[in-house]
């Protein structure tokens, strides 16, 4: 819809309503957050991989000035603490159960990652927890750290009664017929890719404040969290066996999550046990090197690839075999992310007949890794567009039209793939056109052999992504083996005055809710914008719901308002039908009235919601008072935004840095509620995807040290690191939804890491280059130049 | 443990600040002033981003015990009343935040940057921004929004 046409419903840029509190220095973060009283707690993490512990001294520093507790394992254990859990778990091929070790809160005997929690010191001031920290001893007998994940698996167990190190051994597909389809080959493409391994870093990192009322017997939690009610779940009742009612959690305003503020920590659980045991409130904030050593990380992945493809270079058979580095430990979206998240979006946006995949969970010295924006859906695209440029190189095609060859026609949905998805709507070939326009594609040439004279490598590289958002049909992950759903909750609580709350299960971060759901409100209700107000993140005010990730706030968590403020009008209708003394069925609602139609006799919205608190003979038999409707939405299917990112990359072969010169993308999220935010999440998701692709690697030595543990070692993409983003849509309309959307949040994440890597490959081929891992540092591409050259010079 | 005389946000204050104090827990702590923000522990995110006489200042890696007599100014006092400052107002018109943790500092980084030169190229805006970290954004409404700001603010 034209900018411009729409005020503040569906369509309309509208500004986003949360912005003043950011802008003026009011927004409420946890670390914002003091309770009378409060004590600091301060964690003291192993500075070993892999070791028992053999004695943990604590007398020294339980002296020190400030200081009321040390807790260890050995309290944890002997309050029978639980630790944090998994959420959906896939089943091994054999048909057993994946191994789901115990993570304790604070170590019990063995630490396992340079990081690992050992002792909570709580104090009257953080200085003096730290200071206090460093007078306990602990003696460590250490082992051999545990790293490499191609040799994990022959290593000691990391846990005991694990076999190979190895959580879970998961397949889907069909091998008899992809076996059959690299049988009968016309050629044969093979890829090893390597996902590397990256840190969320979410600008605000995580911190806690718990605090335990004696009076009523309840906790409060305040914590960074991107989903509140499954904090509250988790803590509550599968770690410190709390009654969920007797636990409050707040997400106040959180800066930023990309996945890794989904899951339950220690820290939190520790916070909250410790409020009650110490009769204090107390406060955890992680520094950055906190949240470089303990936040989940993402990704780390080694796949082997292989594509068959018949005499016309259609592709007839795909087979991935995966290792996964999950660390340590397990936490929330750990084995899900791999599995369903990653085996099942191999097919892309091709039509493949035959798919098989094999993908192994490994567990190595290192923190954790799970969900990571995109979770899954950007390593395996990562891999199978490495891939089709690949295999377009090996064939004598264009990369562009070997993939056109190669896509599902759009005649052709909803399109059952190989790998149990079934995709409702889509149209690849457009989106494919339009960015090939917007970054003049066939011209390409020219601009190469102009960068050239300048002495510089210049090259194009595209992704042609497709990704399943909207997490999760409980009927399709229950098919897969998933414990729960993800459906989500709103409540809409009209106000007496016509004002408006709508209490959602989702959490904003950053995404804009208070202004896009606000917006489907205006756009449903005809009331003004100012009118409505978002309620998200508190566990004692919205309705139980699952929280934000994976793209599903507008798709699921819109779609709940959606279907509530669809209740609200009928129930307003019945309203209006007493109070205009006409039948139910004679009322119309529209642009904010009531009408009895064919007549002039009309109820404005505000009147209804009115005399819904003031009644006046409401027939008791078929009307309540009040004006309040709660949906839980239970998403049919997945949904598929797709889309086709170009980039284009500058590389000057004496120094290996690349540029990146222009960036273009043609993105298909089904309805936009909200261009303007829309745009926003693409623009986000790109520089986390070129972060990946250029700078960002999270490394551990031999020993299980972590290298990269500060923004001197870890290279965070910043703002002269990119060029201006051209960002443009088209739209196939979601078929299963009442909005007709798709969401947008991780599709910039997912769609470019392999434009990029695509593109630093065709800038280097010309010098022999045919493959570069990721980051594609200045040394790595330098590396690669020189041995390409090397090679050819022999 | 000293007597700091400072004016923060226009409003002389006196506190007794222990010797290792940063500026950013003064202002957080002391002052109540959270608009200002820890994102790393060496100086590299400019999420703290306050200005120390007019100069643009990572408050993580300054003392308040250096600051006897300094005019200190955070994102909480550069709005007029309710009217936002010119560089508030464009990152809400060019929607140049997400989850607003970054913000303070980018804005505070921005307004000197425009202030010092009302013509920057967009390049100039990219490389003045390089010591602030984004995550949300991807920079690109951020530029957008200083180079708006900058036409406002009589470039
Ligand atoms: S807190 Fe990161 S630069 Fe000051
Ligand atoms: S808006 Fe979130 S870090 Fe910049």
């Amino acid at each position: 819809m034209p900018e411009g046409t729409v005020k503040q419903g569906i369509g309309a840029s509208v500004r986003r309503k949360e912005d003043k509190r950011f802008l003026i220095g009011k927004g409420n973060y946890t670390d914002d957050i003091n309770r009378a009283g409060q004590l600091h707690v301060y964690f003291l993490r192993s500075p070993v991989a892999f070791a028992d512990i053999v004695s943990i001294d604590k007398q020294k520093a339980e002296k020190a000035s400030g200081v009321v507790a040390i807790l260890t394992g050995e309290d944890v254990a002997a309050d029978n603490l639980g630790g944090p859990i998994c959420g959906w778990v896939p089943t091994n091929k054999d048909g057993s159960a994946p191994s789901e070790p115990p993570h304790p809160i604070l170590a019990n005997g063995r630490v396992r990652y340079v990081g690992d929690h050992v002792a909570a010191v709580f104090a009257e001031t953080l200085e003096q927890a730290m200071s206090a920290a460093e007078l306990i001893d602990v003696t460590y007998s250490e082992m051999p750290a545990i790293t490499d994940l191609k040799t994990a698996m022959d290593k000691p167990q990391i846990h005991d009664g694990m076999e190979n190190n190895t959580y879970f051994d998961w397949e889907l597909g069909d091998e008899a017929a992809t076996n059959d389809a690299f049988d009968k080959a016309a050629t044969i493409v093979k890829v090893d890719i390597r996902n590397n391994r990256v840190i969320p870093n979410a600008m605000e990192p995580r911190a806690a404040v718990a605090d335990y009322d004696t009076g009523d017997e309840r906790y409060t939690l305040f914590t960074t969290s991107q989903n509140p009610q499954l904090t509250r779940l988790v803590i509550g009742a599968f770690m410190l066996n709390i009654p969920e009612s007797k636990l409050r959690v707040v997400a106040p305003d959180v800066g930023g999550g990309f996945g890794s503020k989904i899951y339950v920590y220690p820290e939190e659980a520790v916070c909250v046990w410790a409020s009650k045991k110490l009769r204090r409130a107390v406060k955890w904030t992680a520094d950055r090197t906190q949240a470089f050593l303990g936040d989940a990380h993402g990704r780390d992945h080694i796949s082997d690839v292989k594509l068959a493809l018949d005499k016309n270079n259609r592709i007839t058979g795909l087979r991935v075999d995966t290792l996964a580095n999950l660390g340590a430990y397990l936490s929330a979206f750990a084995m899900v992310t791999p599995t369903y998240l990653h085996g099942t979006l191999l097919s892309g946006v091709y039509d493949i007949p035959a798919i098989y995949t094999n993908v192994k969970g490994i567990c190595t010295n290192t923190v954790n890794v799970d969900a990571y924006r995109g979770a899954g859906r950007p390593e395996a695209t990562y891999l199978l567009e490495r891939t089709m440029d690949v295999a377009a190189k090996q064939v004598g095609m264009d990369p562009a039209e070997f993939r056109r060859l190669n896509f599902i026609p759009k005649d052709a949905f909803p399109y059952q793939t190989a790998v149990a998805l079934q995709y409702d709507v889509g149209d690849y070939e457009p989106l494919l056109d339009r960015a090939m326009a917007m970054i003049d594609y066939k011209n390409f040439e020219n601009r190469r052999a102009k960068s050239a004279k300048n002495g510089k490598c210049r090259g194009i590289g595209m992704s042609t992504y497709i990704e399943a958002c909207g997490i999760a049909p409980s009927a399709v992950v229950g098919a897969l083996g998933g414990r729960v759903g993800l459906y989500e909750s709103a409540v809409v609580r009209v106000d007496p005055t016509g004002t408006i709350s709508v209490l959602t299960g989702t959490h904003s971060h950053g995404q804009g809710h208070d202004t896009t759901f606000a917006q489907l409100v205006c756009d449903k209700l005809g009331v003004d914008i100012e009118a409505v107000e978002i309620v998200h993140g508190d566990s004692d005010r919205t309705a139980f719901g699952m929280g934000t990730y994976g793209s599903r706030s507008l798709a699921v968590g819109g779609t709940a308002i959606s279907k509530a403020l669809d209740k609200v009008i009928a129930k307003g209708k019945i309203i209006a039908a007493h109070m205009l003394e006409a039948a139910d069925a004679d009322i119309e609602f529209k642009d904010g009235k009531f009408t009895v139609t064919g007549t002039d006799r009309e109820k404005s919205f505000g009147e209804i919601a009115l005399s819904a608190y003031v009644p006046h003979n409401f027939p008791h038999d078929r009307l309540e008072p009040g004006l309040e409707e709660t949906s839980f939405y239970d998403p049919l299917n997945f949904t598929y935004p797709s889309g086709t990112h170009i980039a284009e990359v500058e590389i000057d072969p004496a120094t290996g840095v690349v540029e990146l010169m222009d960036w273009v993308c043609c993105d298909d999220f089904g309805n936009l509620i909200n261009p303007m935010v829309v745009e926003g999440q693409v623009h986000g998701g790109i520089a986390q995807g070129v972060g990946q692709a250029l700078y960002e690697e999270a490394a551990y030595n031999d020993n299980g040290q972590l290298l990269s543990a500060s923004y001197m070692d870890y290279c965070m993409p910043r703002a002269d690191h990119f060029p201006s983003l051209k960002v443009e849509n088209l739209v196939t309309a979601c078929t299963h939804n009442d909005l007709g959307v798709k969401g947008c949040g991780e599709a910039g994440a997912i769609a470019s890491p392999p434009a990029v890597i695509n593109a630093v490959v065709d800038a280097l081929s010309p010098l022999g280059v045919t493959d570069i891992t990721m980051p594609a540092t200045p040394q790595k591409v330098w590396q690669a130049i020189q041995s390409a050259q090397t090679k050819a010079a022999e | 443990m000293r007597t700091i005389t400072m004016k923060v946000n226009g409003v002389s204050t006196s506190h007794d600040v222990p010797d290792n104090t940063l500026l950013v827990s003064f202002l957080r702590e002391t002052m109540g002033l959270t608009g200002t923000h820890i994102g790393c522990d060496t100086s590299q995110c400019g999420a703290c981003i306050v200005h120390v006489n007019g100069k643009s200042t990572k408050s993580c890696t300054i003392l308040a015990a250096q600051l006897e007599g300094a005019k200190v100014t955070t994102i909480e006092g550069i709005a007029n009343g309710d009217e936002l400052h010119p560089m508030q107002q464009a990152f809400h018109e060019n929607h140049g935040l997400q989850c607003g943790f970054c913000t303070p500092g980018m804005v505070m980084s921005a307004i000197e940057l425009v202030e010092k030169n009302k013509n920057l190229s967009e390049r100039e805006i990219r490389e003045g921004l390089e010591g602030n970290i984004c995550r949300c954004t991807g920079y690109h409404n951020i530029v957008k929004s200083v180079q708006d700001a900058a036409g406002k603010m009589g470039g």
